[in-house]
């Protein structure tokens, strides 16, 4: 309970703050504007565009647009980055191979991606699924594998002696064991994704569907910074409740099944 | 759950005679070669406890290893009742020094992983088989602990409930007890022999300590380093239950311990 009233308090007052910048309060009829809306629009201006363009589905549709984009793209990438990091973890030349290639994507910003996207795909879903893909699939590469290598050997010979086959083993010993190293590679590769869709689609306008990004994009074109600031929100908020929605509970079931410290 | 435990695969006993014919183990690293075990020879009867003991690096778990499965030996061949040893099986369970203990299950998931392994069992089986274990080792008030929560001596307790609980012919124990404190381990003692009696297990236990191999052995098979070798064998006819501090003991202990010191000090040991 303190907790959160600890970050209430201090959100409430960064709005107050930026109310009072930007001439939303006024004290005894004197209103302090140091920018213009051009350049720093008010909490109500925001709050305004915020609300209509919920209530006109708009912001709503978009959303839907790029969580979909998000998730194909996110969970593709799990689905080729884990076991190609297990695959790493267990032979040598993958690990020279494939491994050091992602050591090299994985410093790679995604959006360096968004050109050779565009000419290789057009305008079209499939290059903004190529650039969150590229974002996701290198850190859970890499991470699953050093997950299962930090897994200690005896887990697995005590697997085999209970009768369990390789394969057995590899998936209900060496995969659990790995887990805390997995969710927080999955984790980083969710907020790699995330990011790169943003700039992929700040970067192409598809047809196919209108994103937040696009939004964004759109809000600088027209000079609609409370557009631009209301979107950046949006962002905010998916980022938060992913992390508290999605990688918490695991996080926090990990710490308590291995007793790990957290506070 | 209690003593009498229904289910008929409670009320089965399996054991095994074991040999171990002139096996002989070297290892090459980029230090030299080192020859783990040369020429050892055992035999150990159906629901024997035989403990190896002998001073560090003289290739008791290389062995304990090799009977297990999961090492090959270079020459010579581990029977168990008369079939060679290829791979690791059910049949031969090994409880490590380090507890082992799978940290992303519970307590009653660690006992039934290996149960879970054994066809012939449904899950409430399974289940029922694996809490008369925890009973056993008096660990079935934490069936739903984790590991974590577990002090060194609890950890090993489930450890061996969860060795146990597939009903293996032949428990390996390789210094199962060695991290643990003086007051634990008595208690543990007394446990042991409590379960061999009850379970009728073939079991090799090995140790450092030479007063826990005469606690706990029909027999005490002491082994020397710099080629590892087998080179005593001392019976133990005492009457069991036994106590780690009877004075029974210590006659026994005090041979074996000279007969250590006198290899160590004809330089056959380092
Ligand atoms: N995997 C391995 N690679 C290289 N050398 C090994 C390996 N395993 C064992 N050895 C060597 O073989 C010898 C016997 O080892 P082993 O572990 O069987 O000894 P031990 O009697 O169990 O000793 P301790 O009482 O310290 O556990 C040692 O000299 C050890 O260095
Ligand atoms: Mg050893």
């Amino acid at each position: 309970m303190k907790n959160i009233t600890q970050t209430l308090i201090f959100f409430l007052l960064l709005i107050l703050i930026w109310a009072g910048i930007t001439g939303d309060l006024s004290f005894m009829g004197l209103h302090c504007t140091l920018w213009s809306p051009y350049v720093l629009p008010s909490p109500s201006l925001v709050a305004q565009y915020l609300w209509d363009n919920t209530v006109n589905g708009k912001l709503p549709l978009s959303m839907l647009i790029t969580l979909r984009r998000l998730l194909i793209g996110y969970v593709i990438g799990l689905v080729i980055g884990v076991p190609l990091g297990m695959l790493a973890a267990r032979f040598r030349m993958v690990r020279n191979t494939v491994g050091v290639l992602g050591l090299g994507f994985q410093g790679l910003p995604s959006v360096c991606w968004v050109p050779l996207a565009c000419i290789w795909f057009g305008q079209t879903e499939a290059a903004l699924l190529f650039v969150v893909i590229m974002g996701t699939l290198w850190s859970v590469l890499l991470s699953t594998e050093n997950g299962i290598r930090n897994v200690p050997p005896i887990y697995a010979r005590a697997a085999r002696t209970m009768g369990s086959s390789p394969m057995h083993t590899l998936l209900f010993v060496t995969l659990p064991a790995s887990a805390p190293f997995v969710v927080s590679g999955m984790k980083q590769g969710w907020a790699f994704a995330w990011r790169s869709l943003m700039a992929a689609e700040i970067y192409v306008s598809v047809i196919s569907g209108f994103g937040i990004g696009q939004y964004l994009h759109y809000g600088r074109e027209l000079q609609r910074m409370h557009q631009v600031v209301g979107v950046m929100f949006i962002i905010i908020l998916v980022g938060l409740l992913a992390d508290k929605l999605l990688f918490s509970p695991a996080e926090v079931w990990l710490h308590r099944r291995w007793g790990t410290a957290r506070d | 759950m209690t003593d009498s435990a229904t289910h008929p695969e409670l009320h089965d006993f399996p054991t095994a005679r074991l040999s171990v014919e002139h096996v002989t183990k070297t290892f090459t690293t980029q230090g030299g070669t080192v020859v783990a075990l040369q020429d050892v020879s055992i035999s150990i009867r159906e629901g024997e406890f035989v403990c190896f003991v002998g001073p560090s690096g003289c290739g008791k778990s290389t062995l304990l290893n090799i009977i297990a499965g999961l090492e090959k030996p270079d020459s010579g061949k581990a029977l168990i009742n008369g079939s060679p040893i290829t791979e690791p099986g059910r049949d031969r369970l090994v409880m490590f020094q380090e507890h082992a203990l799978f940290p992303w299950l519970d307590v009653i998931g660690n006992v039934m992983f290996g149960l879970k392994q054994k066809p012939n069992l449904n899950n409430r089986e399974r289940l029922e088989v694996a809490k008369y274990y925890l009973y056993l080792v008096k660990m079935d008030n934490f069936a739903h602990a984790n590991i974590h929560e577990l002090s060194g001596g609890m950890k090993q307790r489930v450890a061996l409930a969860r060795s146990l609980a597939p009903n293996p012919k032949i428990l390996l124990m390789d210094e199962p007890f060695s991290a643990l404190d003086a007051m634990t381990r008595e208690q543990l003692y007394g446990d042991i022999q409590d379960i061999w009696q009850k379970r009728k297990k073939t079991i090799i236990f090995v140790t450092h300590n030479v007063r826990e191999a005469v606690c706990l052995g029909d027999r005490v098979l002491l082994f020397t380093p710099h080629p590892g070798r087998i080179r005593e064998e001392f019976k133990v006819p005492l009457p069991r239950p036994r106590n780690i501090n009877d004075h029974d003991l210590a006659d026994l202990s005090q041979r074996i311990t000279a007969a250590l010191k006198g290899y160590h000090q004809a330089g056959e040991c380092d």
